[in-house]
């Protein structure tokens, strides 16, 4: 083989080794977070699935956290339902189809209701692009990580994201699960490494309506609904992909060519 | 090392090839970058249909509103002013609506609307964009001794008559658009909205 | 001091000719420039850096026209792009997969200047001009990625301004003349703004004119590091030189075509690239009081950023860190060897460029990780030999024996 094509390979090999590298990155470099239930591969492309999610999401997570860059028109647009049914079924809020996902829970509170960040502590964050920022892997995880914690005010701790002011949201459904090796209470000594981090350590005592196998299915499903609203673009992506890279495979090929039948010329 | 002679074909036919399907590929490239200019959803939301109650509009009277950042009049008209309407005839450069651009084919009639006494128009001068002034009384003007009511434009003296059709003489060169709209019920009216197809 | 005043063109060719030189210019630039015919691999990567500067302004004209640049506007409307815009997504993700890119070709395309001694007389200009448009272009990239306004935006600005505090007396109030206020902040984004869409582009095009004007003044090296001039046949042509039309202009349609495949399947398929060339953290909106848990320049700036977390001092630190990239500039005046090319040069030569490279590449691993005694340790060490490449250079290519080097250029198949 020449030169020419060993210094290419080298580089090809070089490339794809970064690449390897960097998607093994986990998102949160400096602080490892605990992820027990590994990695997922999210179905974002997947029509029923968004359903599913979205319906969950509406259902569970909506009533505290926006969707702020998510158009109601678009979902239905993407999740193949009419503008009607998607209103019917998931806007709470009275919104119409060319507005945002927005909480009817405000975060300073109306007359002398408290608002989100008082009852809570932090207002529940804006999950639009929580998928690009924290992963699918993170929130997958955190979805399957809670447990009680009589310890909190909240009642509720998370192997995933630790001493998180939010509640378990989807418990009727997934039941109660509890950590079955605490941290040591009061030891200097203990943190987070401490905890332990495997799924072993979470067992559910008490059955919620879903099944294991269901919740799982469920959470995964949310997964994918987030990383779809992360990026509504991903629908499309990769089918456009396919087409540019066929033509330029084609092009690529007779300028090859061409390139060849010109430099008969050279010796 | 002798020469060999090119293939003087071989290398037309080549270049050809690669001019076109390379030509092809540079049209589809180019389509993201132009459908960009395109209205965004942002823009297409911001459209939505405005929805108007008439239960209030007395006779001669003009409801101004907004549809799509644009000035929507609804006016009522009287009696008179719509048995006024067929004497204008020879003084109108559009008078039977043939423009089919200007109004949605439910208001392709006499009175250039879906009931004859409620009128529903775009408040835009056809000529520049400015907004007419709506003069309902039917008593001579400056503009026009024989003012049978209708809309004066005064940015360049357009004159419409009461089915918002053009004058001859008007700088304007077509009659004022008839948006889309419905009626939900008979107080009720939705611009932006198609009538059912009767 | 007349010209000729009738062209020999034809037609409309002819009419513009009469008028400005159009056929002239063809011929001394493309249809009648002699370049050598053995070009490699490694020759690519010009033609590629033009095509990735094309699309870095015509992408980016695009995503200004939706662009909003305010602090409260600015992340929004880059969401606004990738979902509202017709086809916003693609022109993003071209954008700043195509920022990336444009760094790994010009990253080569200086390695090749390197491998076969392209920087050596008659050709210090040329490198010269290059190595200013490294600079305007690491500027340029610097100031665009602050644009969308993420945690990274404003932590990369925070860290990168404040690194002009530590020039003496006057450091803290040249941090807030930058920044136009005492955080980075909207005054910040729009002046940002204006310098990335128009000042720095418009002195990188004139300074990519330039660059290929003073190549075409002396003619392009080659992987021999022969010069093909001295030999010439009894027209006036070099023997080793082949037109660059049609030759290098149907080999670069190539290249370009070969290239844009990858490019295609990094935008369509990964164009985050796995938080590399689109960070996680940019995903979540500026936020002053929040610092990220670890922040790091994109990875085309790492090397140079272990190079300033290695050093303890941060005035040392950045004049370390600027004097990486400013050295590149004496690199003609450096080397004393007789021969360009690293295929003529000996065994000591070719370890000291080698060590070079590695030491760079393992610098840009480093910045990327968190600080770690390790890792300063390993970037001191790499930083050394970094700059051992400078200084050893003059006396490694003055005593390193050559081999002969060919009359004649040679073709690899």
């Amino acid at each position: 083989m020449s030169k020419i094509n060993l210094q290419f390979l080298a580089l090809l090999t070089w490339a794809i080794a970064a690449f390897g590298l960097a998607s093994s990155t986990p998102v949160n470099a400096a602080a490892k977070a605990c992820l027990p239930f590994g990695d997922i591969q999210a179905n974002a492309t997947d029509v029923p699935t968004l359903r599913r999610g979205a319906q969950l999401y509406f259902n569970y997570c909506a009533g505290c956290h926006s969707l702020e860059y998510m158009r109601y028109g678009r979902l239905a647009k993407d999740l193949q339902l009419s503008e009607e049914d998607l209103l019917n079924n998931f806007a709470f809020t009275g919104a119409r189809a060319g507005d945002f996902v927005t909480t009817s829970m405000p975060p300073g509170g109306r007359g002398n209701l408290p608002g989100s960040q008082e009852w809570f502590g932090v207002t529940p964050p804006d999950l639009s692009l929580v998928a690009r920022s924290r992963g699918v892997n993170w929130i997958y995880n955190f979805l399957n990580g809670y447990y009680p914690d009589p310890k909190r005010a909240v009642g509720w701790n998370n192997l995933t994201f630790e001493n998180s002011a939010m509640p378990n949201p989807l418990w009727e459904l997934q039941g109660i699960q509890e950590h079955m090796v605490p941290a040591q209470a009061g030891d200097p000594k203990a943190d987070a490494a401490s905890v332990d981090c495997s799924p072993a350590a979470l067992k559910v005592v008490s059955a919620g309506s879903r099944t294991a196998q269901q919740f799982d299915t469920d959470t995964r499903d949310i997964t994918s609904f987030l990383e779809y609203v992360g990026e509504p673009a991903i629908i499309k992506r990769e089918t456009y992909g396919i087409w540019a890279l066929l033509y330029l495979s084609l092009l690529t090929m007779l300028f090859w060519l061409l390139k060849n039948e010109y430099w008969k010329d050279i010796h | 090392m002798a020469e060999n002679t090119p293939d003087l074909g071989r290398r037309r036919f080549l270049t050809a090839t690669c001019a076109v399907v390379g030509g092809v590929g540079g049209v589809f490239a180019a389509v993201p970058f132009f459908s960009s200019f395109a209205p965004s959803a942002k823009a297409v939301s911001a459209g939505v249909p405005t929805i108007i109650d008439i239960s209030k509009l007395v006779e001669g009277a003009q409801l101004i509103e907004v549809w799509r950042k644009r000035p929507v009049w609804v006016i009522k008209r009287s009696s008179e002013s719509l048995a006024a309407l067929d004497s204008m005839t020879p003084r109108l450069k559009d008078p039977e609506s043939k423009e089919v651009e200007q109004q949605p084919d439910y208001a392709q009639n006499a009175v250039r609307s879906i009931k004859p006494t409620i009128l529903v128009l775009v408040g835009s001068c056809t000529h520049l964009g400015c907004s007419p002034k709506f003069h309902p009384e039917m008593t001579a003007e400056d503009w026009d001794s024989e003012w049978k009511g209708g809309f004066y434009c005064p940015c360049h003296s357009s004159k419409f008559d009461m089915a918002g059709r053009v004058y001859n003489g008007s700088p304007a060169p077509t009659n004022l658009v008839v948006p889309i709209h419905r009626y939900v019920d008979d107080n009720t009216i939705v611009i932006g909205e198609d009538q059912e197809a009767a | 001091m007349a010209r000729p005043t009738a062209s020999s063109a034809p037609g409309i060719l002819g009419w513009l000719d009469q008028r400005i030189p159009v056929v002239d210019f063809w011929n001394t630039h493309i249809g009648q420039y002699y370049a050598p015919k053995n070009f490699n691999f490694w020759y690519y990567f010009g033609s590629l850096s033009l095509l990735m500067l094309v699309n870095q302004i015509v992408t980016g004209i695009f995503l200004t026209m939706h662009y909003d640049p305010t602090e409260e506007g600015a992340f929004a409307s880059v969401e606004y792009i990738m979902r509202d815009v017709p086809f916003g997504w693609i022109i993003r993700y071209m954008h700043a997969v195509g920022a990336s890119f444009f760094f790994i070709v010009v990253y080569l395309h200086m390695f090749r200047a390197l491998l076969y001694g392209s920087y050596k007389k008659p050709r210090e200009l040329i490198w010269v001009l290059g190595v200013t448009i490294f600079l305007a272009l690491m500027a340029e990239a610097f100031l665009g990625y602050v644009l969308p306004w993420g945690q990274m935006s404003f932590w990369g600005a925070q860290v990168i301004v404040s690194l002009f505090g530590a020039v003496p007396f006057i450091g803290q109030d040249l941090v807030q003349l930058i920044q136009g206020d005492y955080l980075p902040s909207g005054a910040t984004i729009s002046r940002f703004f204006a310098l990335h869409v128009i000042a720095m582009p418009l002195a990188i095009l004139l300074l990519v004119v330039l660059h290929l004007a003073a190549l075409h003044e002396v003619g392009s090296n080659n992987p021999d590091g022969i010069d093909i001039k001295a030999k010439k046949d009894s027209s006036g042509k070099p023997l080793d030189g082949i037109p660059f039309h049609p030759y290098y202009t149907v080999k670069d349609l190539f290249g370009a075509s070969f290239f844009l495949c990858i490019f295609a399947f990094v935008v369509f398929f990964q164009p985050t690239f796995g938080g590399l060339f689109l960070e996680h953290d940019n995903f979540i909106e500026a936020n002053p009081l929040v610092t990220p848990a670890l922040i790091k320049p994109v990875w085309y700036f790492t090397p140079y950023y272990a190079m300033l977390r290695a050093v303890p001092d941060k005035l040392l630190g950045v004049v370390v860190m600027g004097g990486a990239t400013l050295i590149l500039f004496l690199l003609p005046w450096l080397d004393r060897s007789p021969v360009r090319s690293i295929r003529y040069r000996g065994i000591w030569s070719k370890l000291l460029l080698a060590s070079f490279t590695l030491s760079f590449l393992i610098l840009g691993y480093l910045g990327s990780q968190a600080g770690s005694e390790t890792n300063t340790f390993i970037s001191r060490i790499c930083t050394a030999i970094y700059f051992g490449f400078f200084v050893a250079l003059p006396f490694v290519s003055a005593w390193d024996p050559p081999k002969p080097e060919p009359d004649r250029v040679i073709m690899h198949e």
